[in-house]
């Protein structure tokens, strides 16, 4: 693996970091009503970084300043939560044009994504408190941003736990710097096998709560809710979809990096695993609120992100699993907030008869809802396809047994949603403030579902 | 060719949907035209197959990191059943020209499902299969959540899931066999040239059972039959004929296509086991249709009744005995997929006359309809005899090659069992003319009017098919036999 510290191959982040800094100095000088300048230039350095990522993602593998590592896990980590962030500007465009503080949110935005994918790239344990704090503090801000009473309730019980499981977090590391003599991913899968393996898993228990926390997985679940349901909508499918790349590139890291063969490693994964996709569906079952609902999906599609975690060190399909799993899953959950943004409604009853109202966003509802289920030709099809294969290849057939049956079960909450939207209307709710921009775009996150699962040949290429 | 016949129907449906011009009025006129347009390009595609193994055949890579393509490919097997779902389709089609709510939607969600079933039946792809068995159970549930009537809601999401979880078991059947083979390939003709996990036979099982539970739901085999009685009452016509017509035998033709081929020594071990199945499945349905006085749910459980002798049919050709015999078996269980669509389609589409008139499927309700809707009345009866096995009719062809086939294949006392079956059939079915056709009026009879011309048009070819395959069946039979021989082949030890 190649060693070097050239700043170019921090091209794609450089590039985010400079759309921070312009749109922060550009939002100082123009006037409230010409915000959009600084939120165009903050957007156009995160698209300037996601080129440059796709353009880095063909260069050969390698590690750079020795705690940043440059393989298929950042390049997709790179090109998910940038896209992943443009897509959440774009959606914040309609309910903040105009707001006081409009660049203030794109600048948080891209900080929180600047530090997601510094999360999903470090190989040293340093770098990686650093990273959760960047990626951290910023959504801490954006769950209150609309300073209202659900919302600072939100944030402040997202900054809470955050803040205990990050202390908890930074002792793992002391641990495990203590049992590996060195905090670089090399050096501790090297001294880690020969330390006493309960205190080194004590230590990496300790060092999961923080990543848990970010990837929203029990039992470091217990913010998702309530940030979803308190804060605004479109900071709902911020922090329900970015921190997530990251934390699961960072988890799979240290799976396959740090744990060693001594330590249980895929045993409490696989158990995580397990309990994080039931606990979700179950709790999404009685949910009457989309975005709560929503919520709870986002927590069991956790855990079967948690599953190639699992049998990372097992067999060769986790990798492309877990990337596949986790583009699909950003595309679908971004699509399915983007309807509750352009419906503006929360009320499972309001999506009543929708296919009357807008047959064209009824029928992306429904591709997106089943995409989260996982019917094909859809992406996270392929993605929990892949999933169950990697399971069943490493000897995990009952967690496969497990997901299978929790997918069953997941189509019940979101039929729950869908059947009405198809429903005979009697006295239709009134049409919904429909925002133009926005529904294109959920079009286009509905034909991304198809499209990358019609075409996963393309980007599956080994 | 042959993907054109599979896609036509789908971007028909996204036209439809797509040009608001072509308003409600013209959606179902479009919807038939299409569906003809495919029907004489599926019997292009079958008078240019020559008649011995696969043809037609397209192969592109899809997923290549896991050795999935985009296969597919006719032969004996899946020809009459792709013809006969495009006949039922367009059959549907015309059934629905009159009086059907938001006919566009309807129209182009009938299309989708038929680039679906098309698609499965011609899928030699374990995981194209498994897209196609899966966007079926999406299709249907739209249609009975959107057209079906009384408890639709709660029907199509108890169809969804319980159908969903069966197709969920039988992906991870697959995963067995993508697994267990070497090179690792989802391909379904590459698998049946070299069978996976023949070294292992413990894990050869659970994949069968897998495999099975998965295709045993969709099929449905008793115990696993539960989800269907609900979901055709509260179906529309056209969604319960294409239901019983089409997707059931997505179940059994997954067991010809895959079970059997691809693990041939799993299935002649367990063949008792599926042969049991297959005949309680045979005695049960046709014993619980007996006691129903819902005339849908009663052909629903002959339903059941029918798919059990196809099962028997193929389990016996996994046992040890005359080839002939087993040959014979398994083209009897084909032709009676066919005969099994075109009769049990008509007999829905029947039901739903009565259902539209009336607004009951109450048979105690009706009587005399002989004298009050006379075409109804002979088509019905037609479509009974047929369904009990009467010679001259297709269902006879069918289940006499199958008793043939189980009685000289090693399986007598099984045979025996089945053929009681048939006997509490023809006890049923004549039971309900009695109580519709003959008789007195009943309380309802003055409400029903006799068919339309469109419903007359949509009934009558399916049952002149079922005619014709009864007096003529060599062309069907010539063109099954060479695949039965096949899968005899393969079978083989």
């Amino acid at each position: 693996m190649g060693m070097s510290e050239n700043p170019v191959d921090l091209l794609p982040e450089l590039c985010v970091l400079g759309g921070v800094v312009v749109a922060l100095l550009t939002g100082l000088f123009v006037p409230r009503g010409r915000q959009w300048l600084a939120v165009a230039l903050g957007a156009a350095g995160a698209g300037a970084g996601l080129i440059a990522a796709l353009v880095a993602a063909g260069r050969g593998d390698g590690m750079t300043f020795e705690a940043f590592l440059l393989d298929p896990v950042t390049h997709v980590t790179r090109v998910t939560v940038l896209g992943a962030a443009l897509v959440v500007l774009a959606l914040a465009a309609g309910p903040l044009r105009g707001h006081r503080r409009e660049t203030e949110f794109t600048v948080l935005v891209l900080l929180a994504a600047l530090g997601t994918i510094l999360l999903g790239a470090s190989a040293d344990l340093l770098v990686l408190v650093a990273a959760y704090l960047l990626a951290s503090i910023p959504a801490y801000v954006l769950a209150g941003f609309a300073k209202d009473a659900r919302g600072t309730e939100a944030a402040l019980k997202y900054y809470l736990m955050g803040a205990l499981l990050g202390v908890l977090m930074l002792a793992g590391v002391t641990v495990l710097f203590g049992l590996g003599r060195g905090t670089s991913y090399a050096t501790l899968s090297q001294n880690l096998a020969h330390a006493p393996p309960g205190a080194v898993t004590a230590g990496l228990v300790a060092l999961l709560a923080g990543l848990l926390f970010k990837a929203g997985a029990v039992p470091a679940h217990h913010w998702v809710p309530d940030v979803t349901e308190g804060a605004p909508p479109v900071v709902a499918a911020f922090v329900t979809t970015v921190p997530k790349i990251g934390a699961f590139a960072a988890l799979f890291r240290v799976a396959t990096d740090v744990v060693p063969s001594s330590a249980p490693g895929p045993e409490l994964f696989a158990v995580l695993a397990a309990a994080t996709m039931t606990l979700g569906n179950l709790a999404a079952f009685a949910q009457t609120n989309v975005r709560r609902l929503l919520a709870y999906s986002t927590i069991s599609q956790a855990g079967y992100l948690l599953v190639p975690v699992a049998v990372a060190t097992r067999t060769d399909l986790a990798e492309p699993a877990l990337l596949y799993y986790l583009a699909a899953y950003v595309v679908t959950n971004l699509g399915a907030f983007a309807v509750v943004l352009t419906t503006n409604t929360d009320t499972l009853t309001d999506y009543r008869a929708l296919a009357t109202r807008s047959p064209a966003l009824a029928v992306s509802l429904a591709v997106l809802l089943l995409g989260l289920i996982g019917t094909p030709p859809t992406a996270v099809f392929v993605g929990k396809l892949l999933m169950f294969t990697a399971a069943i290849d490493a000897g995990y057939t009952w967690l496969a047994a497990v997901a299978l049956a929790n997918t069953v079960a997941s189509v019940f909450y979101y039929l729950r949603w869908l059947t009405p939207v198809f429903t005979r209307p009697e006295d239709p709710p009134p049409p919904p403030r429909l925002h133009r921009p926005t529904i294109l775009l959920t079009y286009t996150l509905a034909t991304a579902t198809l499209a990358l699962g019609l075409l996963s040949g393309l980007t599956l290429l080994p | 060719m042959l993907s054109l016949v599979i896609f036509l129907p789908l971007a028909a449906a996204l036209v439809l949907l797509a040009v608001r011009r072509i308003g409600d009025r013209a959606a179902v006129p479009v919807w038939i035209a299409v569906a003809a347009v495919d029907l004489a390009l599926v019997l292009v595609l079958w008078a240019r197959y020559d008649g011995a193994g696969l043809a037609h055949e397209t192969r592109l890579r899809w997923i290549p990191s896991v050795g999935a393509g985009y296969h597919v490919g006719v032969d004996g097997l899946s020809l009459p059943l792709l013809a006969m779902s495009a006949v039922l389709f367009l059959c549907c089609a015309v059934y629905s020209l009159r009086s059907t709510p938001r006919p566009r939607a309807c129209a182009a969600l009938f299309l989708a499902l038929q680039t679906v079933c098309l698609g499965l039946f011609a899928a030699l792809d374990l995981l194209l299969f498994f897209v196609f068995f899966d966007l079926s159970i999406v299709g249907m549930y739209f249609v009975i959540a959107g057209w079906g009537h009384g408890e639709r809601a709660r029907s199509a999401l108890q169809f969804f899931l319980y159908t969903f979880f069966g197709s969920l078991v039988l992906l991870l059947g697959f995963l067995g066999l993508y697994l267990g083979s070497a090179p690792r390939t989802f391909d379904i003709v590459d698998l049946t040239h070299d069978p996976p996990l023949t070294g292992s036979p413990g894990v050869a099982a659970l994949v069968l059972l897998a495999v099975g539970v998965g295709l045993a739901v969709k099929t449905p085999i008793v115990p696993f039959h539960t989800w269907l009685p609900p979901a055709h009452t509260d179906a529309p016509a056209a969604g319960s004929a294409i239901l019983a017509g089409v997707l059931l035998k997505m179940g059994t033709y997954g067991f010809a296509r895959i079970a059997m081929p691809l693990l041939p020594d799993a299935w002649r071990r367990y063949a008792w086991v599926i042969i049991v199945l297959g005949v309680v499945s045979v005695l049960y349905g046709a014993l619980v249709a007996l006691a129903q006085r819902n005339l849908k749910r009663l052909v629903a459980y002959t339903s059941v009744s029918h798919m059990g002798y196809i099962v028997l049919a193929l389990g016996v050709a996994g046992l040890a005995g005359d080839a002939a015999a087993h040959r014979l078996a398994v083209t009897g269980a084909v032709t009676q997929m066919v005969s099994h669509g075109l009769v049990t389609g008509a007999l829905f589409l029947l039901c739903g006359v009565l259902y539209d008139r009336a607004g009951s499927y109450d048979l105690d309700r009706f009587g005399g309809l002989a004298r009050a809707a006379p075409a109804f009345a002979v088509l019905t009866a037609l479509a009974a005899f047929a369904s009990l096995g009467l010679p001259g009719l297709s269902g006879f062809i069918a289940e006499f090659q199958i008793f043939a086939g189980t009685l000289g294949g090693g399986a007598p006392v099984p045979g025996a069992l089945a053929l009681l079956g048939v006997l509490i059939t023809a006890a049923l079915f004549l039971h309900v003319l009695q109580r519709t056709v003959l008789g007195a009026p009943g309380p309802l009879t003055a409400r029903v009017t006799d068919l339309t011309r469109s419903e007359r048009t949509a009934v009558t070819p399916l049952l002149a098919l079922s005619v014709l395959i009864g007096l003529a069946p060599r062309w069907l039979l010539d063109t099954i036999e060479p695949a039965s021989t096949a899968l005899i082949n393969a079978l083989a030890p």
